[in-house]
């Protein structure tokens, strides 16, 4: 894989808190860098905040009540962490959410065409930009008149992302493509995502409990813990890693252990304001 | 037979305008999940500022176009104020606060119309043919009567009811209020801007209150019972389903011919009066085997 650090960062994450409800601490200064055409991974457990550096980015906390109340976010070199999500989707980001949410009573084809809302284009335009979602996922053009609703979970995932590209983003922000799909079609999903970065040069920032999958395909890892980014770096280098074999990739090096010998990470923080 | 198609017509037609006050309850539910119980007060709002301006304007060269002009430009102003004041601070907060809100919108807009406009019954006369003409003569021996203004009213709400479709299925704004209506986050996620689109539904919600309103008021005149109309819409809306406009349009015709028919049928029967209850009675049985109503969306639940 090639070295994508030297690159310029297309999005840039500094030192950010988030706490939901004025009470509820969940990121606790998180800083990470996503290179321009590269594909990032985030990784980390259940609540670790994946989901919620996520929304920060995209700025769909509001909805939620959660609120970035310290740090900054820059996307080109532009601070974009108090605009709309819509004027965020205009710049370029786009967020792929947890759990696919598909229009369930929409078709297939409406659901991608909604994508494309923000761009004021012809309609010639949209068509061709269809045709090449199509092109990347043959199998939406074959249930393109179905109602998402009743199409399968893979088909929605599929339909999420190809959504995401109508808005023709610089980057996708992708929120645990794998979950609840059968192992064939998350490597399906992450052969395509790889596909799209190379060929269309989008940006992924990728949350992912399916460390294995993720690191595979991934350039660049961020493990996050507790709402801290505790250890980062290549993800092969990361994929070797003794820690993160024996706690995400359920490998360790002298057999099974007890759970009271299980290490924590020590916690580093990385203060770069 | 003869008496019963006319019966039969002049139930549907009065069905009709049920339709039409559904419609602006299906619209506003189908893109943010609120129950607009202020429906009927817009109705109320928008049938007053028009006859009030039709007054003021009405030396001028086109008074009926140019109080419309002005009484559209009012509901878009209506609907940009409810989101900016109501709906915007109340985003993520459960439906029942939303439609606890209504409520509030509705009791402001009664006092409000009333007080700016004046509480008289004003009589509303846009033109709409007055009497009654035989129809269908060669079928039925004697023909078949029907009053002029319900036939203008069908034909107006037949219109709207086909330009509410094609925006619905056919436009990009359209589409993404469906899309708002299925899921307000992943909406937002893809760049839909829910501000606008709630502005846009109310205002198109005004509109049909504008046509309601007038079409009502033209018949019964102008005065505070048009927003008890709302009530009326209710069966409407359980018969036909909450999400759908083909489900408005269909309800209402069950609702307004079966009244009728229930009251010319079996009324003696009873003693009369079944109109009043008739519709209530029907919703009450729909809730009880479908409550999903005849065109309510299905809920598509994965397991």
């Amino acid at each position: 894989m090639t070295d994508i650090t030297q690159k310029a960062n297309l999005l840039s994450i500094k030192n950010i808190e988030v706490i939901y409800d004025h009470v509820i601490l969940v990121l606790k200064g998180v800083s990470l860098d996503v290179p321009e055409g590269s594909i990032v991974a985030l990784l980390g457990g259940n609540g670790a905040g994946k989901s919620t550096t996520l929304k920060s980015i995209s700025n769909l906390l509001q909805a939620e009540r959660g609120d970035v109340t310290k740090g900054s976010i820059f996307f080109k070199d532009e601070r974009i962490d108090q605009l709309n999500p819509s004027t965020v989707v205009k710049k370029g980001i786009v967020q792929v959410m947890e759990g696919r949410h598909c229009f369930a009573h929409l078709t297939i084809e409406e659901n991608l065409l909604t994508g494309a809302f923000t761009r004021a284009v012809s309609r010639k335009e949209i068509a061709d930009n269809l045709e090449k979602v199509y092109n990347y996922f043959p199998r939406l053009k074959q249930r393109r008149s179905s109602l998402a609703g009743f199409t399968s979970g893979g088909e929605q995932q599929m339909t999420a992302v190809g959504r995401a590209l109508m808005a023709k983003p610089k980057m996708i922000l992708l929120d645990e493509p794998s979950m609840g799909l059968a192992p064939q079609i998350v490597s399906e999903i992450f052969e395509i995502v790889e596909d799209l970065n190379k060929k269309e040069n989008v940006s992924f920032l990728l949350a992912e409990q399916n460390t294995t999958v993720a690191l595979r395909h991934a350039n660049y890892g961020y493990i996050l813990e507790n709402g801290r980014i505790v250890m980062d770096g290549p993800a092969n280098e990361l994929a070797s890693n003794e820690d993160v074999k024996e706690f995400y990739l359920g490998i360790s090096g002298a057999g099974r252990k007890s759970f009271r010998d299980a290490k924590h990470y020590r916690r580093r923080k990385r203060w770069l304001a | 037979m003869g008496f019963f198609v006319e019966v039969l017509l002049s139930g549907l037609m009065a069905g009709v305008l049920y339709s039409l006050v559904a419609l602006g309850f299906v619209l506003i539910f189908k893109a943010s999940g609120v129950f607009n119980f202020a429906q009927g007060a817009m109705v109320l709002f928008a049938a007053l500022t028009f006859v009030r301006l039709l007054d003021i304007l009405k030396d001028t060269f086109a008074p009926i176009t140019l109080a419309l002009i002005i009484t559209i430009a009012m509901m878009i102003m209506l609907a940009m104020a409810i989101e900016r004041l109501v709906l915007r601070p109340l985003v993520n907060q459960p439906g029942i606060s939303l439609f606890m809100a209504t409520l509030g919108i509705a009791y402001f807009l009664d006092g409000f119309g009333q007080t700016l406009w004046g509480s008289d019954i004003y009589t509303l006369d846009i033109g709409i043919p007055k009497g009654s003409i035989f129809i269908l003569e060669s079928v039925f021996e004697g023909g078949v009567l029907v009053a002029k203004e319900d036939l203008v009213a069908t034909v107006i709400a037949g219109l709207l009811v086909v330009t509410l479709a094609i925006f619905f299925q056919k436009t990009r704004i359209g589409r993404a209020l469906r899309a708002v209506a299925d899921d307000h986050q992943a909406a937002q996620s893809i760049g839909i801007p829910l501000n606008y689109i709630w502005v846009i539904v109310w205002t198109v919600a005004g509109l049909v209150a504008l046509v309601a309103g007038v079409i009502w008021g033209s018949k019964l005149g102008v005065q505070f019972s048009l927003s008890l109309i709302a009530l009326k819409a209710l069966p409407v809306l359980i018969l036909g389903g909450f999400e759908s406009v083909l489900g408005a349009v269909i309800g209402g015709l069950i609702i307004g011919a079966g009244e009728k028919l229930a009251e010319i049928y079996i009324g003696p029967y009873v003693g009369g009066g079944i109109e009043y209850w008739f519709a209530y009675m029907l919703a009450l049985g729909f809730l009880m085997f479908r409550p999903q109503g005849l065109f309510g969306e299905v809920h598509i639940d994965r397991v």
